[in-house]
């Protein structure tokens, strides 16, 4: 019979069928953080039970932590007490912790895929609904609760039902200025915020093949804000050369082996999904978030709608706009703009990074605007450092910081005041998300940095881009 | 767990749509190592000005309207899948929220915490919000037994989809990992197959 990509992974790691039809799965690799974890292994406790497979979960800590002086004890007693229990956890349970200090720390979804330790064909699980974004590799990566997480600590399972599978083609070439990012906010802004709900989706198409690791992961990271569980790439050379000579992935003839394997993971020509589109890479522009949630985009040469998009009720798209002080019909073009976040699991990768030095670069941040620039991990960082894109930066007026999650969350210090807008290459521009009042406008990396430089919105294809 | 039996109860209205977890418990109250007390938190920045001072225009601030069942509008719980979310609604006395459509981590998230999620269809939520409106002591009854959720006052019911597994673990207070935990030999024996 002809599978899809998901079913042959996903059926490759059923180990039951429960009465009622939900399936157990078996998760190969766990990620845990410092949010969602103390209360699973709290759960642990109350049972007397040990982890499980404790080798096949690992420990990072990010949501939390401060990104400036990451040296010194964190400040904020809750944060510190929160990243104090997941290292006593992770002693007491015998996790690998890759914790502050540690030159693997970093936000979770970026730590997995740049130490190898993410590979194809794996089920890969985490308390957080971006572990999609593994899935760029050809593997089932998707978030849970902490109940969940408690289960694969225990049992190295989950109880699940097995979702829809949809696929998403996105065949052409993208114009100068247009990145991965606003690939995805155009498709989300197709499909709604809810209009993936139920289903993983494949991406495919010569767009999406063309795309490096990098961009494919910020893809398939933004799979969630359409409801999506999860979303995969079958993997191909340019997934066995960004895998090849990473710290965990195999080495030397073990690599060539599992190359040979992975090259079986692809959907069968015929494959049936329960759910089509196609899109085409020429009708996607620099995307912007007008609203409150990321299915509330447009091209940046647009006005914002004057009635909402299918589905959405007329309050919710009013509320939104008040919440965001945009008028329907209007333009976002040369709106100012004070704050711009470039970070988050979405765009906060060495190339990520790059690009934003080469855009910046002989160029100043307008005054009055705070850019900061949070690099996902200690790798990309140090990387960073070794190219010289921290000068860079410096010398444009941008904050380069110390990894973390950062103002995508506003959990730490890192937070956008109240009523004022931030252009952020992150995922989420619900209320308050960047702190309480915040209004968030989700952009590619490209767009974020021509806000900084520009002091306003602007169509970064007006500045001479060339890739 | 709680096991859950036939709930009645009024009903509090919130017809937004797209409630997101991020509103349901803003990030920077996840700083527990606990699952306790999120309920003072629950829809903080709703129910609180930055000041501190009470919303008085958000439902759950207004007198009128109670119970262990919140009514919401479409896509509820979409986001992250903090459950945090579930562990504050239920924290603050909800038993059970109903909606014409969930995000799907929410609703894993709140049936492993004895929260029901009662998905109605579109013309029946609207004849909850309608059947409030009119009377906001208005009474429902949802029963998990037969799959109904009923608006006592006109009669009117609908059945309500659940997958049959989590309905048993509900009724009888299971969650999934005493399930789980019960399959060890086969976990063992797939690891060996794999
Ligand atoms: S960067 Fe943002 S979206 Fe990504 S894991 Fe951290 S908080 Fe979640």
């Amino acid at each position: 019979m002809q599978k899809t990509l998901f079913d042959k992974i996903w059926d490759a790691h059923v180990v039951t069928t429960a009465e009622g039809g939900q399936e157990v799965l078996y998760i190969d690799r766990h990620f845990i953080h410092e949010v969602t974890s103390p209360q699973a292994f709290a759960g642990l406790r109350a049972r007397s039970l040990p982890v499980f497979r404790p080798a096949q979960t690992i420990a990072t800590a990010d949501h939390n932590v401060p990104t400036k002086n990451q040296h010194l004890p964190i400040e904020e007693p809750l944060s510190r007490s929160q990243v104090e229990k997941l290292t006593e956890n992770c002693t007491e349970f015998g996790v690998e912790l890759y914790g502050l200090g540690h030159p693997y720390q970093g936000i979770v979804h970026v730590i997995g895929p740049e130490l190898g330790i993410t590979q194809p064909g794996q089920t890969i699980v985490c308390g957080d609904s971006h572990t999609s974004t593994h899935g760029a590799f050809g593997n089932i990566a998707f978030g849970i609760g902490t109940s969940q997480v408690e289960q694969v600590l225990a049992t190295q399972c989950l109880l699940l039902k097995k979702p829809k599978r949809m696929r998403i083609t996105v065949d052409g070439r993208l114009a100068p200025g247009v990145l991965s990012k606003d690939i995805i906010l155009y498709i989300i802004a197709q499909l709604s915020a809810a209009g993936g709900t139920g289903y993983f989706v494949e991406y495919a198409g010569s767009a999406i093949r063309a795309l490096s690791m990098e961009a494919r992961m910020t893809i398939c990271n933004m799979s969630i804000e359409m409801g999506a569980r999860g979303g995969l790439i079958a993997p191909d050379e340019t997934t066995f050369d960004y895998l090849r000579g990473r710290a965990f992935a195999p080495q030397g003839a073990a690599f060539e082996a599992a190359v040979e394997q992975w090259r079986e993971l692809y959907s069968d020509p015929g494959a049936s999904f329960d759910q089509e589109y196609q899109f085409r890479a020429e009708d996607i522009a620099p995307m912007l978030t007008y609203g409150t949630n990321p299915g509330m985009g447009i091209r940046i040469s647009e006005v914002i709608p004057t009635a909402p998009t299918p589905g959405d009720s007329v309050a919710s798209f009013s509320k939104s706009l008040e919440y965001m002080g945009f008028d329907p019909g209007e333009s976002m073009l040369g709106k100012p703009v004070r704050y711009v976040f470039i970070g988050s699991c979405t765009n906060s990768r060495i190339e990520d990074l790059r690009l934003v030095a080469q855009f910046v670069q002989g160029k100043q941040k307008a005054a009055g605007v705070s850019a900061m620039i949070v690099p996902g991990s200690q790798q990309v960082a140090k990387q960073a450092q070794a190219e010289g894109l921290d000068k860079i930066f410096a010398a444009a007026g941008f904050d380069f910081r110390e990894p973390g999650c950062s103002a995508c969350l506003g959990m730490n210090e890192d937070k956008v005041p109240a009523g004022e807008y931030c252009v952020s290459t992150s995922n989420r521009n619900f209320e308050g998300r960047q702190g309480p009042g915040a209004r968030t406008i989700l952009a590619s990396p490209l767009t974020a940095a021509a806000a900084a430089v520009a002091g306003e919105i602007v169509d970064v294809r007006n500045w001479g881009i060339e890739n | 767990m709680e096991k859950f039996t036939t709930i009645r109860s009024t009903a509090v209205p919130l017809p937004n749509e797209d409630v997101d977890t991020d509103q349901i418990i803003p990030a920077r109250f996840l700083k527990a190592t606990t699952r306790d007390g999120f309920g003072d938190n629950l829809f903080r920045d709703w129910r609180y000005h930055p000041d501190g001072a009470t919303r008085t225009d958000f439902v759950l601030n207004n007198p009128l309207y109670t119970g262990q069942i919140l009514v919401a509008g479409k896509n509820f719980g979409c986001g992250s899948s903090r459950e945090h979310a579930a562990w504050a609604l239920g924290d603050f006395g909800f038993r059970v929220v109903v909606s014409s459509f969930f995000a799907d981590i929410f609703k894993g998230n709140a049936l492993n915490n004895g929260l029901l999620p009662v998905q109605v269809s579109p013309d029946f939520l609207h004849d909850i919000f309608t059947a409030i409106e009119i009377d906001p002591k208005s009474g429902f009854t949802v029963n998990l037994e037969n799959q109904t959720f009923t608006i006592n006052a006109s009669g009117k019911t609908e059945t309500f989809p659940i997958d049959p597994f989590r309905k048993t673990c509900l009724i009888n207070g299971y969650d999934d990992l005493d399930f789980l935990l019960s399959l060890r030999g086969e976990i063992e024996a797939f690891e060996q197959r794999a």
